[in-house]
């Protein structure tokens, strides 16, 4: 069954390279709320803190807060990226992230080659990726533009290559950050009803946005995050109240 | 990210990550495990870091080959003659030391960015990070491969063949490629996270061409030779150059270049069981 659990999560970010012990001092004497020097003498900012959550089955959770409460930092934890510091983290079903879907994309390569690299990043066959690369090509809507490098593409192209690229999947977990709902207007109702149904067919969606309509439409809880800490969680309804 | 070569247990979680209790060793086996199942990945990206790095050269990779060939003939002249070497036997010498050790030596300058160079994609995917180590092995492999042509046409143009003592090559171009990887692990991880290493790492390389019988032939020190084995680029260079021009390799030589891939082994795996999981903070 599909869930999320998190149990007094906590990721710090080391600040390295910042070498001088002056410049730490004189930081860390400001009294910052979310700066301060761990075990080992380091300055870390504290990205996540003592997070608690369970998410089950066939809920559609938005992280809202502020720049930097850590709504992408989460994200990233969900999706393996970044391992806590402490407190544990149990993901169950197979997780689909569309954080920044640009990464790995090779700008000297054509779309179509992109698309084939898109599938061994995510570990299938050749012969599986290149499968995959009609259906892409054609949702893309790029046409004969798929087989020129990415390099020439215009800003929107690209997004539509990426978001073309990124969405081919049926994942059980779904984490989104909110970078998938701007984009060029007539993409944009293609693009939305292909992520509704990818929304409707993931069994838990994280979605991470500032936009409070997305919230209402399609999340069922939301939590709001702050300074990295959660200070609301429940009903969209409820929370949205709050603030 | 969907990975579809990742078994799907029915029961349990797919991710599990518990700051109390690490499972630190699980995670690095399993990261090599799907890292060296996956390698189609790491080599259709060295493809493409080739591709892309001579973008509308004309002779592309092979513009290494011939820089190669020039320094080999142009070397293999003068030295011959300072060393006082027949050309006939000293060319076929310096033009496998020449290619191993610009091989060796690339490995070591690029296994300082293997994981750094991947920052974009370590922190958007949960990769394996050996892909992207191999990554950059496969990358200097395919480059070098570029110049074994010149091999051929050195000993063509000299009249040396090897014997049958040839076959010891395979061996040896494992421990290399077994090296590079592990050497890449670790130097990788370790620039990542002191960003003062990579320079040091390239000074100390020009040091070591000098000090390491790459231009000069080890019988040339006399008496001395048999320290060379504590010298560990002699060792591992020699287990690929002495199938090829000097009619086999000594078993203490063998020995050393096997000694010294362990202990890089050791000492990379170690670094990489104990933190794998700060990479990611680290790029």
């Amino acid at each position: 069954m599909p869930h999320i659990i998190a149990e007094s999560l906590a990721i710090d970010f080391p600040l390295y390279h910042m070498g001088a012990r002056s410049l730490k001092k004189r930081i860390l004497s400001k009294a910052p709320l979310r700066l301060r020097e761990d075990a080992s003498h380091r300055v870390v900012v504290s990205a996540l803190r003592d997070l608690s959550f369970r998410i089950g089955r066939g809920e559609r959770v938005a992280l809202i807060g502020h720049n930097g409460a850590g709504k992408t930092t989460l994200l990233r934890t969900l999706a393996g990226v970044y391992e806590p510091v402490a407190g544990r983290l149990e993901v169950a079903g197979l997780i689909g992230s569309l954080i920044d879907p640009s990464a790995g994309m090779d700008q000297e390569s054509t779309g179509r080659e992109n698309i084939v690299l898109r599938g061994l990043f995510r570990g299938l066959s050749e012969a599986e990726s290149t499968a995959m690369a009609d259906e892409v090509g054609a949702f893309s809507g790029l046409g004969e533009f798929l087989d020129v490098p990415v390099r020439t593409y215009s800003a929107g192209m690209q997004v539509r290559l990426s978001f073309a690229m990124a969405t081919v999947m049926e994942p059980e977990v779904l984490l989104m950050d909110e970078w998938f709902l701007a984009g060029d207007a007539a993409f944009m109702a293609k693009a939305r009803e292909k992520l509704t149904r990818l929304v409707t067919d993931a069994e838990i969606l994280v979605l991470a946005t500032h936009d409070m309509e997305v919230v209402r439409e399609w999340c069922t809880r939301a939590i709001r995050l702050d300074a990295g800490r959660i200070v609301a969680d429940g009903p969209v309804a409820e929370v949205l109240e709050l603030a | 990210m969907l990975d579809a070569t990742l078994p799907r247990p029915d029961q349990g979680p797919l991710y599990l990550c518990d700051a109390a209790r690490p499972r630190r060793r699980a995670a690095a086996l399993e990261d090599l495990a799907t890292g060296l199942r996956r390698w189609r990945l790491p080599a259709a990206l060295a493809r493409l870091d080739i591709r892309n790095r001579y973008r509308g050269s004309v002779l592309g990779p092979f513009w290494l080959t011939l820089s190669t060939a020039v320094m080999v003939v142009g070397l293999g002249i003068l030295y011959s003659s300072l060393f006082k070497l027949e050309v006939r036997n000293y060319l076929p010498f310096v033009a496998v030391s020449l290619i191993v050790w610009t091989m060796i030596n690339q490995t070591v300058t690029d296994a300082c960015t293997s994981l750094t160079s991947a920052e974009g994609i370590i922190r958007q995917m949960p990769l394996p990070f050996t892909v992207h180590v191999l990554r950059s092995v496969f990358r200097n492999a395919l480059i070098t491969a570029h110049s074994l042509p010149l091999v051929f046409l050195v000993f063509l143009a000299t009249g040396t063949m090897p014997g049958w003592e040839v076959l010891l090559l395979i061996p040896g171009l494992l421990l290399v490629v077994a090296n590079a990887f592990f050497v890449s692990l670790l130097l990788g991880m370790v620039c990542a996270r002191f960003r003062d290493i990579a320079p040091i790492v390239n000074s100390f390389m020009q040091l070591a061409f000098y000090m390491s019988p790459v231009l000069w032939k080890p019988e040339l020190l006399g008496d001395t030779a048999r320290w060379l084995p504590l010298n560990p680029f002699y060792s591992v260079m020699e287990t690929v150059r002495g199938p090829l021009v000097e009619g086999g390799v000594a078993p203490l030589v063998w020995l050393s270049a096997v000694l010294y891939t362990g202990l890089v082994a050791v000492v990379a795996l170690a670094f990489f069981v104990r933190f794998r999981g700060r990479i990611a903070f680290w790029v």
